[in-house]
């Protein structure tokens, strides 16, 4: 082999068709993805700044991004905590009806968030078949922000399975084992050593399934009962601005939104960043 | 004080792992456990551990019943064949663990954690290294850390599992040498389980052939080599 | 027998109990919407139901639900293979963050997804009164439903295929190629077979999103019966009209399309664990 075939090996790869896949691949980016969401973030800076943050400060849209961001997190929480029983279970156990289970998990990915919509809003209405039992103790779910949380877990329970399964499939038992004739109780091994391993994964699932929660819509609007300024979400704000021809109202909102879309995809980027360095 | 098994069994599903085997050691030997993949080797030494219970049998050591014990009290340091090191933990958190995991009673106190910490970097030829993680480290320092923390415990007997099998030639040579060197100024009872027999005749004071879930013989390295007692020994020893 | 317990397997008890746990909070949160569906829709029997789902308005939602779902995912495919062709085989500078750059539609909200294309098409947007001028329909028509669609199910494949074939490196091709196999041919014969179960999985789940996309095709849409209403859409509007059957009927449809998919998936899981990502064997 000559120096100029290795040299040219060593630096450059032979495959063929670089230039049209990388071409057609930015041109598809840039036309379908990058230039309309240039649009959005460009649309406050079109306007008078001051408009910006009339429309942003106005009540209506507050209570509206308070409701979607806050109750994103706690359904982000609770779907990590049951996320993590559930990933538990379905790796260390066996047990009848696991592979359907499993199977199940994807569901809010695979259902069409409007089906969802209208099933869980009919299951928790105080004539359905859990809203009943709970309107029995009192308790509205349905038409209420908790209808919102509900619809939330619903749509970022995958999220967390999915994102905790493999990790702690990878994980073995080696380390809880080496807990073990350290002397660690059982609580010991978890909090200290299954905790903390799986921090980066926990973290990971948490801020996936928060991000759908607070971008979510066809799930939540069909339970929430939509009251402004009480289980009105921040999408369904857009929405309404929308059908107003209240554009420059209807991109404010956008861009605080994908503003918050960015921020969280570059957290996670930095969580995958510190889950590769521990390995 | 000795180290008595007696007709230890355990079946995984339809494979009998451990097929009633049996050995004893005195206080403060180093045994090696010799045999082919699937001979039990590994599932004695975590029946040793607690790490899985046996179906049948007894084993009794320092007029324990030790098997009685769950792991966390049995004082077992096992050192994992992939040292199963805290990745989350630097070096020094991982030593201390054992220590710091105990009941505040028995627990000691942060500066006598602290120091202990120090002489078993020291004696492990680790100075300096205890703000590393493990992931910063080579594969024979990861070796050392894993058996630093198995001491920390001051164990009353010490497990290892195919301790220098990631290794190459070289590394393996010098840390088995030394793994005596610790073990006699240590004087714990130790177990260690391989399937080079080179290593285990150059280490041990006993070795104990493992075949099918038995030991076949037992002996110090010179007897057995000299008189195999079964074919399998005489066959296993002679490839 | 205590003692034949491993040391890391918890108590009984405690299995109990986390099962429990996992199977009340699935059964509250999965199964019994699953059964809603079907329950509500057929609590008048099958008649109902299938007056519902021939009914020609939700023909006509089903047709068009088809009919993009058809352009967004082909679509959506070539893009994937392009992109992590251009990824995996070669290096250069910037390929993290266009990864991320691919990976953002799935964080932005689907109706931000909606509005901007309602800002670059809209009557008041970009290309607005250009598009008015020339009697070109994007909005609240046929592209904009198709435009909205690729923005939401951009990631599917290429997220499936990029990982999939950084598995499998370079090695392959360059000997095809060695062999003196022509780019296309190295594509076609070595390439494609190691990778079309993982392809067939994005795709799989490419199309069920662009089959059930609710958010952005409602702000693109206008939601005019018959026309550009596609099925979940529809399922919107004849809930919002009380006729619940109906409603149910068409979401029960879809139901069975999103259960078909899960088998599918759980197929290609179980029987192609070596062929698909990494991140999928487990």
């Amino acid at each position: 082999m000559t120096a100029a075939t290795i040299f040219s090996r060593s630096t450059r790869s032979r495959v063929p068709g670089f230039g049209l896949s990388l071409g057609f691949t930015l041109f598809y980016l840039t036309g379908i993805v990058l230039v309309p969401l240039l649009a959005l973030v460009l649309r406050p800076f079109s306007l008078h700044l001051d408009d910006f943050w009339i429309a942003i400060s106005a009540p209506r849209v507050l209570a509206a991004l308070r409701l979607s961001f806050g109750t994103a997190l706690a359904a982000a929480v609770i779907d990590t905590l049951f996320g993590f029983i559930v990933a538990w279970v379905l790796v260390r156990y066996r047990f009848p009806g696991k592979r359907l289970m499993d199977a199940l998990i994807d569901l809010p990915f695979a259902l069409p968030t409007a089906v969802a919509g209208i099933a869980l809003s009919t299951l928790y209405a105080p004539t359905g078949w859990v809203g009943s039992v709970l309107a029995q103790h009192g308790i509205k779910v349905a038409y209420t922000p908790w209808g919102v949380l509900v619809a939330m877990i619903f749509i970022g329970l995958p999220f967390t399975v999915r994102t905790l399964q493999p990790v702690l499939q990878d994980m073995g038992r080696d380390l809880e084992e080496a807990a073990a004739t350290l002397g660690a109780t059982r609580p010991q091994a978890i909090l200290r050593v299954v905790v903390p391993m799986m921090l980066p994964a926990l973290l990971t699932g948490a801020a996936l399934a928060f991000a759908r929660g607070v971008g979510e819509y066809g799930s939540i609007i069909f339970i929430a009962g939509n009251l402004p300024m009480k289980s009105e979400i921040a999408p369904l704000l857009i929405v309404t601005k929308l059908e107003q021809f209240d554009y420059a109202g209807a991109a404010s909102i956008g861009v605080v939104m994908l503003a918050a879309s960015f921020v969280l995809l570059l957290a996670l980027n930095g969580l995958q960043v510190w889950a590769g360095k521990r390995r | 004080m000795s180290l008595i098994i007696d007709s230890l069994s355990k079946r995984f599903g339809n494979f009998a792992a451990l097929n009633g085997a049996s050995l004893t050691a005195p206080q403060g030997a180093f045994v090696a456990l010799l045999g082919p993949s699937g001979s039990g080797k590994t599932t004695l030494l975590r029946i040793l551990g607690g790490l899985e219970g046996a179906d049948h049998g007894t084993v009794r050591f320092a007029d324990m019943n030790w098997l009685d014990m769950p792991a966390r009290e049995r004082k077992a340091g096992f050192v994992f064949q992939h040292y199963a090191l805290f990745r989350h933990m630097n070096v020094a958190r991982n030593i201390a663990f054992g220590l710091e995991v105990r009941p505040r009673a028995q627990r000691p106190a942060k500066a006598d954690i602290k120091r202990r910490v120090h002489e078993l970097l020291a004696m492990m030829q680790l100075d300096g290294l205890g703000d590393r993680y493990p992931s910063q480290l080579s594969g024979g320092q990861r070796q050392r850390v894993a058996l630093a923390r198995a001491l920390a415990i001051e164990p009353r007997m010490l497990l290892l599992d195919e301790p220098f099998g990631a290794l190459d030639a070289k590394v393996r040579k010098e840390l088995r040498i030394w793994l005596r060197h610790i073990h006699d100024k240590a004087g714990v009872t130790t177990v260690f389980v391989t399937h080079d027999q080179e290593e285990a005749f150059a280490v041990a004071d006993l070795v104990a052939v493992m075949n099918q879930g038995r030991i076949e013989q037992m002996g110090t390295p010179q007897d057995v080599r000299r008189d195999p007692r079964t074919k399998f020994v005489s066959e296993f020893l002679a490839v | 027998m205590k003692k034949n317990r491993a040391a890391t397997d918890d108590p009984p008890l405690l299995r109990i109990l986390l099962c429990g746990i996992a199977f009340v909070f699935i059964g509250l949160f999965l199964v019994l919407p699953l059964l809603v569906v079907f329950s509500e829709a057929l609590a008048a029997g099958l008649g109902p139901v299938w007056a519902a789902v021939t009914d020609s308005d939700t023909l006509a939602a089903i047709r068009l639900s088809l009919l993009a779902a058809a352009i967004a995912v082909p679509l959506n495919t070539v893009f994937g293979i392009a992109a992590s062709w251009a990824i995996v085989k070669f290096d250069f500078p910037g390929k993290a963050f266009l990864v991320t750059l691919i990976d953002l539609p799935f964080s932005v909200s689907p109706v931000v997804a909606g509005l901007i294309y309602v800002l670059v098409f809209g009557r008041q947007g970009w290309f607005g009164s250009w598009l008015t001028d020339h009697d070109i329909h994007i909005l609240f028509a046929l592209p904009g439903i198709v435009l909205a669609t690729i923005f939401v199910t951009f990631p599917f494949v290429a997220r499936e295929l990029i990982p999939l074939m950084s598995d499998q490196g370079r090695e392959e091709e360059e000997a095809a190629l060695s062999l003196g196999a022509s780019g296309f041919a190295t594509f076609w014969r070595v390439t494609l077979p190691n990778i079309k179960w993982g392809l067939l999985y994005g795709i799989l789940l490419c199309n069920a999103r662009a089959l059930g996309e609710f958010g952005a095709v409602s702000v693109v849409s206008g939601h005019i019966r018959g026309q550009t209403n596609t099925m979940p859409l529809h399922v919107e509007l004849l809930y919002n009209n009380y006729d619940y059957v109906g409603a149910f009927s068409v979401a029960a449809l879809l139901a069975l399309l999103a259960l078909l998919t899960l088998a599918l998936k759980s197929f290609l899981e179980w029987r192609y664990a070596d062929e698909l990502a990494a991140v999928h064997r487990h």
